[in-house]
């Protein structure tokens, strides 16, 4: 359906849509200034608007609360989990894709309705036994839960749109199928397995319940740790301010690096974390 | 399995005998280990879960635990906060849900349009759901802070009257939906988007020719076929809605007193606080009834439609 508006007509849908851009990025603004200012400045009566920027708040964060450790803590799990569902997620998918198989879709479908938490306790149970609490193993396992799911079924579609001819011409020249796999098909998915990986990588990184459970004082993961931070009665404005900044700009970078394909991830996924 | 995979059966390829044996098992060599992962962290759980809530037991081994049965059933249809925290759970959903869905068709209508300065509107939509939840829930927490938070700055500005929100056990729920729908109203509209944008156009001509208006057109035309996308999206968000839990625990931590304990963060708080495994197994089996109820019924809805 083609919008056809003339110029005149799309002054009130134009107006509409600002209102609601304003109040969408609103909160990031805020964030950002309330990461800026000093501490006089947020608990002031009437919010200011104006002010010298100071990095304070930053410099707060970063040193007072091993932040860089707990940044490097999310990488690896994210990284890793990520990593982990791609050699078992692609081929996977492609062959759901190929061969029409819908067995997958139902654990895939399972894993998207119960709530984490249910998984959550017997792993739990599981790791404590093991002694893995604390581990990145554990973390890293349990993230699984989110990205491969994410990953089989964001990657299904883009297989799909790949004509059968290419692998075929590859398998009459003698190429086996797992070979075809690797050298023609995986090259034109890359941007169905970019979209992937990056989205699992930020379902990863904004997951709290596992990390929050699971990870040890040196596995700890910058949402736990901001937490943490926080429920320690922290008064701190701008440092609140200024950790949620240094979580969510990892994330907004690496999402602008895959924007032309992400909504396409996010509708075909449709999963949160 | 053939473990050596050193003589070929059938017609001989080149690259030798597993290659072979691998073209023609691909169909299930290549998902099987996603199968056995999945079942792993998924099935084997979920099962684990069941057992779980029929024992009374401490996530300590040092105490016994013992079969009882449906005993953590009953107890938790007897257990007032069983049944508080399952109608804040309801009644966070219900407020949260229509709204970011009715918000969510707007937004659709409104980017289902041509315009300059894509990117940003890109961005500004795309933002919000992929932002940390953890980083979301403090960002919105120190805005309704009673005293210093902006919203109340806001609602004088405008000549309202300040509010506690948080700190309000009446508006408690209603604030952490307006967060949910802050935060997924975006989702709603791009798959809405999706669905409006691969309509045919014909529907549309034939319409006009007849002289109908945009309501009606909008109403006979639109609304019918956007159905699918409508309930693809309606399932999505009562799912998440009904499991939310980051947002609720960091915002409040289902305060004050237990005016926003919801299911899961009740369960939670059994759990990992008070460490009643059997019990907190029992809970989340009743979520988990609760949330494949809704999704199922969301889908008998769809084929009735």
């Amino acid at each position: 359906m083609k919008a056809r508006a003339s110029a005149r007509s799309s002054l009130v849908p134009n107006l509409l849509l600002l209102l609601a851009i304003v109040v969408l990025l609103f909160p990031f603004v805020w964030m950002i200034m309330m990461s800026l200012k000093s501490q006089v400045q947020n608990t002031a009566a009437v919010p200011v608007w104006v002010f010298t920027p100071t990095w304070e708040n930053y410099r707060n964060v970063i040193e007072r609360n091993n932040f860089l450790q707990y940044t490097k803590n999310s990488m690896i799990v994210a990284l890793a989990a990520t990593m982990i569902g791609m050699v078992l997620g692609l081929p996977a998918a492609y062959s759901i894709a190929r061969f029409k198989q819908r067995g997958l879709s139902l654990w895939i479908l399972i894993s998207r309705i119960i709530p984490y938490i249910t998984f959550l306790l017997p792993l739990f149970l599981l790791f404590t036994r093991l002694r893995l609490v604390g581990s990145f193993t554990a973390l890293i396992v349990s993230h699984l839960i989110i990205t491969l799911p994410l990953i089989v079924w964001i990657t299904i579609a883009f297989f799909e749109d790949i004509p059968t001819d290419l692998e075929e011409a590859a398998l009459v020249d003698g190429s086996s199928r797992a070979g075809a796999f690797v050298r023609i098909i995986l090259p034109l998915v890359t941007p169905g397995v970019v979209t992937a990986g990056i989205l699992a990588m930020i379902f990863s990184w904004n997951q709290f319940l596992f990390s929050l459970i699971l990870g040890g004082p040196n596995t700890k993961t910058v949402p736990v740790a901001v937490f943490n931070f926080l429920s320690y009665g922290s008064q701190d404005y701008g440092a609140i301010a200024a950790a949620a900044v240094l979580i969510t700009l990892p994330i907004i970078l690496l999402s602008l690096t895959v924007q032309k394909y992400i909504v396409k991830g996010l509708t075909a996924g449709g999963v949160k974390g | 399995m053939t473990s050596a995979p050193t003589h070929t059966r059938g017609q001989p390829r080149p690259g030798g005998g597993f290659s072979s044996w691998l073209d023609r098992n691909i169909r299930w060599v290549f998902p099987l280990p996603t199968l056995i992962v999945l079942f792993a962290l998924t099935i084997l759980p979920l099962v684990f879960n069941l057992i779980l809530s029929t024992q009374e037991r401490s996530v300590s081994d040092a105490l016994p635990s013992s079969f009882v049965g449906l005993g953590n059933f009953t107890q938790a249809f007897s257990d007032p906060r069983f049944w508080n925290a399952t109608w804040l759970m309801m009644k966070f959903t219900l407020i949260a849900v229509p709204a970011q869905m009715l918000l969510g068709l707007g937004l659709a209508v409104l980017l289902n349009r041509h315009m300059r300065a894509q990117g940003l509107v890109r961005a500004a939509v795309l933002l919000p759901m992929i932002s940390t939840p953890v980083a979301v829930a403090l960002i919105w927490a120190l805005m309704m802070d009673p005293n210093l938070g902006v919203l109340n700055y806001f609602l004088q500005t405008l000549g309202l009257e300040r509010s506690l929100w948080l700190a309000d056990p009446a508006l408690v729920i209603p604030a952490l939906a307006l967060v949910d729908v802050w935060q997924w109203t975006p989702l709603v509209a791009l798959i809405l988007l999706a669905g409006l944008q691969t309509m045919p156009d014909d529907p549309f001509e034939a319409a006009r020719i007849d002289g109908a208006s945009s309501w009606q057109a909008f109403r006979y035309i639109t609304w019918p076929l956007l159905q699918p996308a409508l309930f693809a999206a309606l399932t999505i968000r009562l799912i998440d809605a009904l499991k939310t839990f980051d947002i609720i625990e960091v915002m409040t931590q289902g305060g004050p007193g237990s005016a926003s304990e919801t299911l899961n963060v009740y369960a939670y708080h059994t759990g990992f606080e008070f460490l009643r495994v059997g019990y907190t197994a029992a809970l989340l089996t009743l979520l988990l009834v609760v949330v494949a109820a809704v999704a199922i019924g969301v889908n008998l809805l769809r084929r009735r439609v």
